[in-house]
């Protein structure tokens, strides 16, 4: 198993999954060669990111990632968010393989994405 | 294979009592290999493995037909050992004509007629998919390239030892084999070579294995391959239309509790051993990840599993979109699988299916 347990973990108990019907911001992003969509909504109120749920059809760190990012964006304030880097995304999980670190990137652009124009 | 490390560990090529020991030993496994795909022993070329007996083959013939031409013929879903070796002869100067399949993953023989040219040198077409399991018109190309001497090769490495495999009614002049996909060792394999077919040996020293290809035996890895050889002939009648009847009951198992999915190849002769099934909005490489963590061993035609991005370019020749082609499991059964196996998996997919879905942005549950 290339995974970290704590990925593992994302990927099948996934948080912050679903959508925000009356959401301030919708991104949805895809790697157009492997074909990873995630999808995310965030509401946010006085600058900062009231709640935050996606939603993704990709491989086992494609989902994780997604998953974490929704939860790591939850209670910052919009421009903290923006700067959170795939990176941090990665690390946070224990690392990715190297053919798996576009996974974090869908998630990092995921959420710049979903907070344009906010 | 075990006593050829401690007690018969001579080498065949001396002519001391314990390298003729080994020697017996490689001709028992020979001729085992030999009797599984009916051809003489001294067709039978010991190598490393399915890779080098393809290597082998088409190397073999490019050099040993130069002045014939420098023409092949091959087709779009072969292993990559055929495909890269073919692409790496287009870059030296060979020209590769790439027949395409149909849907359902089959060559149709009479592409393969119009393909040839006077300047054709080898036909080289799998007998069956590695990925989808269909199986290919092997005998009516080989016609076809006997009325045109043409040399015939197919890769052997998924058919032998799981469809009965006649070399002369195949017509064919070069075959591989591959010892690990019979439960045989791994880094063992043969090359049929048909009496009389000239090939460059791609490995040059001591003349070992009549010439064809040298480097001192792997006399252990030849012994298991022999006897795997064995045990695969005997259960062509008895064990594979049992594992057959076990695809079968996986097959409807899976296609009754989980709704769009579908069995790529399904329409054609396929291997008993071979199921390729496709799962709409659900992706492969997290279907193999949660299926591992339950314990079930399949792969995936995704690209997010190899690392190279790229769809498997078998899914891709039958008309699969990328996107089709992502969601794709390969299920390899055999001899050790039991019904129970093949249960659980019935019991425990449907399961995963669902969960991975219910993280989709597109699916939406039907009714």
């Amino acid at each position: 198993m290339p995974y970290s347990e704590k990925l593992l973990d994302y990927f099948q108990n996934p948080r912050c999954v679903g959508e925000i019907p009356d959401a301030t911001g919708v991104a949805e992003v895809s790697n157009p060669v492997c074909g990873d969509v995630m999808k995310l909504w965030v509401r946010v109120h006085d600058g900062k990111i009231a709640d935050a749920k996606f939603k993704a059809q990709g491989c086992s760190a494609a989902i994780a990632t997604s998953s974490y990012a929704t939860e790591m964006i939850v209670g910052l304030d919009v421009d903290s968010a923006r700067r959170i880097t795939r990176e941090e995304i990665a690390e946070a999980l224990g690392g990715l393989p190297a053919s798996k670190v576009h996974c974090s990137v869908l998630a990092s652009d995921a959420i710049r994405a979903a907070l344009k124009g906010v | 294979m075990s006593p050829v490390f401690t007690e018969n560990f001579g080498n065949a090529s001396s002519i001391h009592w314990f390298g003729q020991q080994a020697k017996a030993l490689i001709d028992d496994a020979r001729q085992h290999v030999a009797r599984l795909i009916h051809a003489e022993v001294s067709e039978i070329v010991f190598l490393s493995g399915g890779t080098e007996a393809d290597n082998f083959a088409i190397r073999g013939i490019a050099e040993s037909q130069k002045a014939k031409g420098r023409h092949i013929i091959t087709s779009r879903i072969e292993h990559h050992a055929v495909l890269h070796t073919c692409k790496d002869l287009e870059k030296q100067g060979c020209e590769v004509t790439w027949i395409p399949v149909s849907r359902d993953g089959v060559v149709d023989p009479e592409d393969i007629r119009r393909a040839i040219r006077p300047d054709t040198i080898l036909i080289s077409i799998m007998h069956a998919n590695n990925e989808i399991g269909t199986i290919q018109p092997i005998a009516e190309i080989g016609r076809i390239a006997e009325q045109a001497d043409v040399y015939f090769h197919s890769d052997g490495v998924q058919s032998a030892g799981k469809i009965a495999v006649d070399v002369r009614a195949l017509k064919v002049d070069l075959y591989s084999i591959s010892g690990h996909k019979i439960h045989g060792p791994k880094g063992v394999g043969a090359l049929f070579i048909k009496k009389g077919t000239i090939l460059k040996p791609l490995i040059t020293g001591g003349g070992h294995e009549r010439n064809r290809r040298s480097g001192t035996e792997n006399v252990a890895g030849i012994v298991g391959l022999g006897e795997a050889a064995r045990l695969a002939r005997e259960g062509l009648q008895t064990e594979m239309p049992r594992v057959g009847a076990l695809r079968d009951r996986l097959e409807q198992g899976l296609k009754s509790r989980i709704d769009s999915i579908h069995v790529n190849g399904e329409k054609a002769a396929r291997l008993p051993n071979t199921s390729n099934i496709m799962v709409d909005f659900a992706e492969g490489e997290g279907l193999v990840i949660s299926l591992d963590l339950k314990g079930v061993a399949v792969s995936t035609g995704s690209a997010c599993s190899s690392g190279s991005m790229e769809p498997s370019h078998v899914l891709t020749a039958i008309g699969k979109t990328p996107d089709e082609a992502h969601g794709s499991l390969r299920f390899s059964l055999s001899s050790l699988t039991t019904e129970e196996d093949v249960d659980y998996v019935v019991e425990v997919l449907p399961g995963i299916v669902s969960r991975l879905r219910e993280l989709s942005p597109y699916y939406k549950r039907s009714g």
